[in-house]
């Protein structure tokens, strides 16, 4: 672990002693009481997802389990068998919205987290390549990032699902498509400052085999604006996939994300029947809150240039 | 220069070109558009009939030649269900969604610009936190959960304006707008401001940065000291000089709010290109999902060469790197 040893910029301050680099990020990242907020907002956030079937009052899915009498209840009613409270009300087909939200949640994270993993891999990866190989491929590499930053996002995964259909493979192909190039472009920019500096021409002189120098050095440490970059884009990516299922082009209706559990209280929503809307709506923000406000912290702690 | 120019419309071509495969071959695999269209009783030869009609019988690589033959001569194709020129259908939708888009870039620029500078000048004060506490809110709510909220608010619970639909038009130099009157801005503002939400805390942040850079340069400090009045050192001296980054965002940003205009104009029923284009990937309507992806595209590159030749005519450090 060596390489792990070496620090990413000589302007680091000196910190007492015995304190280990995470704890010292740990302490710089809670100085923000907001951001601190947000990361215990997130942590809830996880926590319901993951647990929603352990949890969750009811199975959302178990359509032998909703009672069509119960539909459209404000929250707060109880259930026509009186075995349950609906807290946050029933959408159009007696379902639970509670439940509904964190089920939803899980479809919604899942969908954000794989495909931000999947695009940062792919990103970091030829951003790196092209970094450390330089000419013809990086020429062409960073043409195609530079044409494909030029559109918004939405239209790109527009024009990729009306191709692709519905699914949940499609709308993570659609993301990691639009999400790649940010990848790319930070890892290449990390990479090329990191690879003139002499621990690199250190390990040149070692004689390192290329794949180690770009795996095990020069990777690691232009690791963290990717991840700041990582955390603005899972949090646009959620926010994509909701708008993408609202409007009938992402997930299908069988795993409702937040979006689409969204799209469904659209029609009621004239009527007044406001929280089949506006809950899934409220758990969408709190999520992407929390991920902006840690994201937000995260960037002036990782970032060398700001002196503290 | 004008090697940079013919560079970028060469580039151009070859973007639309790829647009164009990747869209009509990926929407041949999608679904058979006769399926929907056809009454579902009719019979093989009835099918038969419309799938020729539609020129849907021959082979794909075919009909994209015919397709490229026709494009070079601005024909995009026949609706198949409006029955019409898919290039006119969509032209007829656009001052709808421009009128949209200009009013939320002119509502996000008058507020975005002076709120930014204010909370660059003080930014300790209490208004100044407020102001960024809500920019960083305007990112993070998802704008077409925003826009159900504004009807939910603004329609249903206040009945101040209507929900939905575009108001009624007025031929301007022969172009339908609804906005240049009260009756028609009453519609078009709440999905105006919907779309505008976004871009607003955009260019708060913005401004926000490019003031607080600025005034510790010296020309505010010699401007000051020539006595001039606050105001002409704000006005006039920082704004013409945070204008210029701001200039390119605004006009990218124009780009991408015709883009997300898709989604503000299906809440609000809004009779744009953007809800055309929804309906038409629903109904299998090929000629006008490919008819507006190329128009779309095309306006976006141009949007970007725009921005780029004004960047570099606004600000002299900048020269095209690549104007060789």
């Amino acid at each position: 672990m060596s390489t792990m040893e070496i620090p990413l910029s000589p302007a680091l301050p000196q910190q007492a002693k015995g304190e280990s680099r995470f704890l010292r990020f740990a302490r710089e990242f809670a100085a923000s009481h907001i951001a601190v907020f947000g990361l215990a907002m997130l942590a809830v956030v996880i926590v319901v997802a993951l647990a929603a079937p352990w949890i969750a009052p009811q199975n959302p899915y178990d359509l032998g389990k909703l009672d069509l009498l119960d539909a459209r209840l404000p929250p707060g009613e109880k259930a026509g068998s009186g075995n349950m409270t609906y807290l946050l009300g029933t959408d159009g087909q007696g379902r639970d919205m509670l439940s509904a939200i964190m089920y939803g949640l899980r479809v919604s994270l899942m969908v954000g987290v794989a495909s931000g993993a999947i695009a940062l891999t792919l990103g970091a990866a030829l951003g790196v390549l092209a970094a450390y190989l330089g000419g013809r491929f990086e020429q062409v590499l960073m043409r195609i990032v530079d044409i494909q930053l030029g559109f918004p996002a939405i239209l790109v995964a527009l024009i990729l699902l009306a191709v692709l259909g519905k699914g949940v493979d499609k709308i993570i192909i659609a993301l990691v498509t639009v999400q790649w190039a940010y990848y790319a472009r930070t890892a290449r920019s990390a990479a090329l400052v990191e690879r003139n500096k002499d621990y690199i021409e250190a390990a040149r002189g070692l004689g390192l085999s290329a794949r180690r120098i770009v795996l095990r050095h020069l990777l690691p440490n232009s690791l963290p604006p990717l991840i700041v970059v990582a955390t603005v884009q899972v949090a646009h990516a959620i926010a994509l996939e909701a708008t993408l299922s609202f409007l009938g082009l992402g997930l299908p209706a069988t795993e409702p994300s937040l979006g689409l559990l969204i799209a469904n209280g659209y029609e009621y929503m004239l009527s007044g029947k406001y929280w089949i809307s506006v809950y899934p709506g409220v758990a969408l923000l709190a999520t992407i809150l929390a991920i902006n406000l840690v994201g937000d912290q995260l960037r002036d702690v990782l970032n060398p240039r700001l002196a503290r | 220069m004008t090697v940079y120019i013919l560079r970028r419309l060469a580039q151009t071509l070859l973007v639309l070109f790829v647009t164009a495969l990747l869209v009509f071959f990926g929407l041949f695999l999608v679904g058979d558009p006769v399926e929907i269209l056809v009454n579902p009783v009719a019979d093989e030869t009835e099918r038969a009939r419309a799938s020729a009609a539609l020129g849907l019988d021959k082979p794909i690589y075919e009909q994209f030649f015919i397709f490229l033959k026709n494009a070079i001569t601005g024909n995009l194709g026949t609706s198949f269900v409006f029955g019409r020129s898919a290039l006119e259908v969509i032209i007829e939708r656009m001052p709808a969604t421009l009128e949209l888009a200009f009013l939320a870039m002119v509502i996000a620029v008058s507020l975005g610009v002076p709120l930014g500078i204010y909370a660059g000048l003080r930014p300790d004060s209490i208004a100044a936190k407020a102001i960024m506490a809500a920019s960083i809110l305007g990112f993070s709510l998802p704008t077409f959960w925003v826009g159900l909220l504004l009807i939910l608010v603004f329609a249903v619970q206040l009945g101040w304006l209507p929900s939905t639909g575009r108001g009624p038009t007025v031929d301007v130099f022969g172009l339908q707008l609804s906005i240049v009157h009260w009756e028609g801005l009453k519609y078009a503002l709440l999905p105006a401001i919907n779309l505008a939400l976004f871009k607003l805390s955009l260019i708060i942040r913005l401004a926000r940065a490019q003031t607080r850079e600025q005034v510790l340069l010296d020309y505010v400090k010699f401007a000051r000291a020539k006595g001039l009045s606050k105001a002409r050192v704000i006005g006039v001296h920082l704004l013409k000089n945070i204008l210029i980054p701001l200039v390119t965002v605004i006009g990218l940003e124009l780009g991408s709010v015709i883009a997300f205009a898709v989604v503000t104009e299906t809440i609000f029923a809004w009779p744009g290109m953007g809800k055309l284009v929804i309906d038409s990937i629903f109904q299998l309507d090929r000629p006008v999902v490919v008819a507006y992806l190329l128009i779309v595209v095309f306006m976006f590159i141009l949007i970007n060469l725009a921005v780029d030749l004004l960047y570099s005519a606004l600000d002299p450090r900048v020269r095209l790197a690549e104007a060789k």
